[in-house]
Order: C-alpha cells, then structure tokens, then sequence
C-alpha cells in the first residue's frame, strides 16, 4: 500500500458528496424557472410549467451531481429524481380529485342527507338524500360478498393447495379471463339468465350475481398469492404431527394468511363497490326506499350519482347531490380500505 | 412406548428419480441411531419415508416394508394421518407455528387432533417443556409469541411440541444445525434423556454429535450424483468410528471423502 492512498483527501472510497439540502434546492430552482420561463413565454397552463420544472429537476440532479460526484452517483440521483417525478405525477391528480369531491360534496351532505330518500323530492328540488341508495349498496355489496369470498378462498385453496394437473390449469386460465370481464358484459349474463330465461324481474339480488362474478376472480387471485407465501415448512409441521391436511390448511394454513386474504377481500369489496353498469341493467334504481334485496328495483351509490348528474344539466341541487353521493362513496372505501389494513396488522403474525 | 423399526427392501422416488435405493436396516427401540453422510445422499428421503412425510412431496413414491412392531406403515388400509401421530419429526429449521403463542405450539398438536380438557392440556404443555428442557426459559411468556423466542429455544419448542403428542418415535433431520455450541449442547443432553421414552433417529452431519449422542450409527452414500442414495453399513457407534467394516466409510469419517 502506497503512502499517498492513505492520506484522506486521495481516497478510493471517500469521493466527494453534495450536502442533503442539494434535492431540494434544486427541486426549488427548477420550479423557479420553470414558472419564469412560462412568465417570460406567456404560457397559461401550470402542467406547462410543471413539466419545465420536471425536466430541470431531473436534469440539473444528473448535471450537478454528474460533475462533483461522479457518473454512477449522477445515474443513482436521476433515478431518484425519477422517482419523485412519478410520485408527483401520480399523487396530485389523486390529491386534487380528492380535494375538489370534498368541496362540491359537503355542501349538502350531513345527517339529513343520510338518513332521507329521494322518494318525495322532485330531481330538480334541493333536500332529499340516499338512504335509498346507501341501502342498496350495502345490501348488494354485502350480498355479492357472501356469495364470492366462500367460491373464491376455496377455489384458492384448491388451487394452492390440491390442484394439480388439468383441472387446476384449466382452472387459473378460467379465473384469468375472468378478471378481464368487463363489467357490463357479466350484467349482459346474468340478465339472460336471471330475468329473460328464469324471468325474474329486477332486484338487488341479481344485481349481486352480477358483481359476484366481477369479485370471485379477484378473491381467488389474492387469495391464492397470500396462500402461497405460507412457508411450506408450517404445513409439514403439522402434518408431522399427524394433523390431518384438512385441519391443517384450516388451522394453519388459513390462520396464518388471514390478514393478507382479508386486505384483499376489502380490495376486492371497493372494486364492486363503485360499478354501475350490471345495477344499471339487473336493479334499475329507484327513487323509494327497498329493503328487500329479493324483488323490486333498488337504488346503489354509483347508480345515484350517475342520474342525479344526468338530471342536472350542470348545476343545482342535483348536481349537489350528486358530489356529496360520491364523496360518501369514497368515504366507504376509504373506511374499508383502513379497515382491511388495520386487520392486517392486527392478524400479522409477530 | 418405545418401538422397534424394521425397514426391508425400501425404494424411495420423487417422481421418476430414484433417491434412495433398496435400504434395509432395523432400529431398535429406546436407542439413539445416527445417520450420517454426505449431502444428498438420501439420509433426508430415508428419515422421511418413516413416517410417511415423503408421499407429502409432489411425486414423492416409496416402495418397500417399513415395520413397526407388527404394523407395515406402507401396508393396505394405514392412514398416514394416524403413523404421523406415533413417528414425529423435528425438522433442520425450527418452524413454530407464527400465529400461535408458546403455549399454543406445544398444545397444537393435540388441539388439532380433537378436544382436550384446559386442565390436562396445561399438564401436558408444562410435561413437554419440561421434557425439552424449555420450561424454565418460557413459563412467564407461555402467551407470548412462539416465533419470538431465539433459534435454539424455538428449536426446543418444536422438540415439545413433536413430544407432546406421545409419539412412539422421534425423527429428527439435523436438529442442530442451525443452533450454537450450547443450544447444541442442550439438545444433545436432551437426546440422552429422551431416548428413556422415545425410539430416536437423529441425521447429522456432525462426526462429533453422531459419536456423543448415538447408540448405533448408519453411513449412507451415493456411487455419484444422479445415482441413488445407498445404506453402506449400519453398525454400533463404537464400531464405526474406530473400526469400520467398510473402507468407504473409514474415508467419510477420517475425512478422506471424495
Ligand atoms: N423435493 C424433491 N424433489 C426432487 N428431488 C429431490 C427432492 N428432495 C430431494 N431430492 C433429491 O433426492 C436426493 C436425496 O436428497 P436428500 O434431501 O434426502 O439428501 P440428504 O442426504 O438429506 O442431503 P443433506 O445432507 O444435504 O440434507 C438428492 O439427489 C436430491 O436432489
Ligand atoms: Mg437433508
């Protein structure tokens, strides 16, 4: 070893480092300029300025960094800036649709607007509310889950945990080209089954075989994934100590990936949740309020919104209406999201 | 308790590959049998064709008797389920189950096997961990999460778990290999005592550990890779590690292998 590499300032692992504020100041100068050059070009758009800031952001951290750093720091703070790009990208639509559903939607929605129909309220009139449609999307919901988690964690554990062969290849490609249905075309199939061949009429329930058929694939997909990270060494633990396979995948097996099947059930919930083509055409909607998922049309959120904006023009108490029905539609899946992430953790195994 | 094992003209197969071949041997009840050699031999295959874990691997195939007593395991009309109960196994990684507490994993076999009474369950706990000299360590965290505890002692806790369910045999697959000079130490004196009430069968790949544990030890080997695993001999410890009736074994054991 020579003297010279020993002395600090020569090296080979110490090389030179921009401080931690150096991101940020140029984020800071990038969005500067971004906003001067659109000043000085008189362009109206902030995504104009927006993307000029981007583009500096990216370029003046390879620029910079590429000098004093060196090239593989240089490529390492591109790839970052990238990052964050994306993240922003991504983030402020989210933030701002978010945002403006909060504005327009508080304006009518409190414990009046829950807890009252549109039954005697003429569209164009403000008051009214969507107990109707609340109840009817629980209940549709509610109804389509208990038919599809059943048929899709046990189609799941078939698949993880005894398919093999044919049968379980012909199984996942089923569940894959299910996934790819769109929405309406499962509401055209239980509508020929359920009222042009049975001849039902409409109603809640159909409605629910309907989202139950957009659901399963999605149960058995996350389902199975959360199935197959149980380390196989716990099945054969306890099948050692001669439990049967059954009782193992019940007492073991499920236990120990039911967060996992739980966040995705809640997944899948919020999936189905926001539909409106199969209630379009299996549950019709209604003003009145219908308990009874079994017979008579009945309302849904997404279906609400979808008239109540129909009926609008634009404006008006409808239009109200119509945010604050969406904001509460967000609401619930938010709530279920945080609470399929609070199951989560709470079923984590420590 | 104790039972005898006697295995004849055993093949196992994972599908179309042959693992281990025509395997003949006889361990006898309350001794410790060691199997060593080397890796990939089959000594894994072998153990686990004794209880009927083997047929649990995808395409996993044996043929042949395994006894024991009077009951040929891969006879018409045995459920494996039922051989399981009587011929448990610890296995080279310990593996609590994660979402049950310490107390939960000793007691989990015999939960899962129907109903038992709280106050003969809490008995039966405290006997295993006493039997794998774990309960002085877990008696104030018998709630506590059994994956929490360190490598060794969740290693114990998969050996009272496996006893709890009073097996007649206790397979186990490289128990230590995962574990420290002391926790090894613990497990080793552990063997000694358990071998008073179970048939022991231990694969190690540790010459020193087959020597201080085992009563009788088996070599395994394989004439090359691809070719399936073979019994070289099987012999009282003593014998093979000072004077080995086969060379082959004499060079595994001095170091001389391969
Ligand atoms: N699941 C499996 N599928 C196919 N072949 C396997 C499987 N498990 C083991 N084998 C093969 O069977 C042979 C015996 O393997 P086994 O695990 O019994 O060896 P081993 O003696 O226990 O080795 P080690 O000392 O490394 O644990 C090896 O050739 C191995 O590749
Ligand atoms: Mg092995």
């Amino acid at each position: 070893m020579s003297h010279a590499s020993l002395t600090p300032r020569r090296s080979s692992l110490r090389g030179a480092t921009l401080p931690k504020w150096f991101p940020w100041a140029v984020a800071a100068a990038s969005v500067a300029l971004g906003l001067a050059v659109s000043a000085a070009a008189g362009l109206q758009s902030s995504i104009q300025w927006a993307l000029i800031a981007a583009v500096c952001f990216v370029g003046g951290n390879y620029g910079v960094s590429a000098r004093v750093e060196g090239r593989r720091q240089a490529k390492d703070r591109v790839a970052t800036s990238l990052v964050w790009v994306a993240f922003l990208l991504a983030v402020i639509p989210l933030a701002s649709l978010i945002w403006e559903t909060l504005k327009r939607g508080v304006k009518v929605l409190d414990g009046y607007f829950l807890s009252h129909s549109m039954g005697v309220v003429s569209d164009t009139e403000p008051g009214g509310g969507i107990y109707h449609a609340l109840i009817g999307t629980l209940e549709q919901v509610g109804l389509a889950t208990l038919f599809s988690v059943p048929v899709g964690v046990l189609t799941a554990i078939y698949l993880v945990e005894y398919g093999r062969g044919r049968l379980a290849k012909a199984v996942t490609f089923f569940v894959d080209v299910m996934t790819g249905i769109p929405s309406i075309v499962a509401g055209l199939f239980i509508l020929s089954l359920w009222v042009l061949i049975l001849d039902m009429g409409p109603s809640g329930i159909a409605g629910s075989f309907a989202l139950s058929i957009l659901m399963i694939p999605v149960v058995v997909r996350s389902t199975e994934e959360m199935l197959k990270l149980v380390p196989n060494e716990l099945r054969e633990a306890s099948l050692a100590l001669g439990v049967p396979k059954w009782r193992t995948i019940l007492k073991v097996v499920l236990p120990t990936s039911l967060g996992g099947i739980t966040t995705g059930v809640m997944l899948a919930i919020a999936r189905i949740t926001g539909e409106t083509a199969p209630v379009l055409l299996l549950v019709w909607g209604t003003n009145f309020i219908n308990t009874n998922p079994l017979s008579g049309p009945q309302a849904s959120l997404p279906m609400y919104i979808y008239l109540q904006y129909a009926n609008s023009g634009g404006e008006g108490a409808a239009y109200d209406r119509a945010w604050a029905a969406a904001l509460t539609l967000i609401a619930f899946i938010m709530i279920l999201n945080l609470a399929a992430r609070a199951i989560a953790r709470w079923k984590a195994p420590r | 308790m104790a039972k005898r094992i006697d295995v004849s003209g055993l093949n196992a197969y994972y599908g179309s590959f042959l693992a281990i071949e025509d395997i003949s041997m006889a361990v006898e009840p309350h001794s410790v049998t060691a199997f060593i050699g080397p890796s990939g031999c089959g000594k894994s295959t072998f153990l686990r064709t004794l209880n009927r874990m083997h047929e649990v691997t995808p395409g996993g195939r044996v043929e042949g008797k395994v006894m024991l007593d009077d009951e040929n395991l891969y006879g018409a009309g045995i459920d494996p389920v039922a051989v399981r109960r009587e011929v448990g196994m610890v296995f080279q990684r310990p593996n609590p189950f994660p979402t049950m507490s310490v107390y939960d994993n000793v007691a989990a076999g015999l939960r899962l096997n129907g109903s038992h009474r709280k106050a003969a369950l809490d008995d039966i706990v405290e006997k295993s961990l006493r039997g794998a000299n774990l309960w002085n360590e877990v008696k104030d965290r018998l709630n506590k999460p059994g994956s929490g505890l360190s490598g060794g002692q969740q290693q114990r806790l998969c050996i009272a778990r496996a006893i709890a369910v009073e097996p007649d045999v206790l397979l186990m697959d490289e128990p230590c290999s995962a574990l420290d000079p002391i926790s090894t130490l613990a497990i080793e004196d552990l063997i000694g005592e358990l071998k008073e009430r179970f048939t022991i069968v231990i694969v190690t790949h540790n010459m020193q550990q087959a020597a201080r544990v085992s009563d009788r030890t088996a070599f395994f080997n394989l004439a090359a890779v691809g070719r399936p695993g073979k019994l070289i001999e099987i012999d009282d410890t003593e014998r093979i590690f000072s004077n080995p009736s086969v060379q082959a074994t004499e060079d595994y054991i001095s170091g001389r292998f391969g």
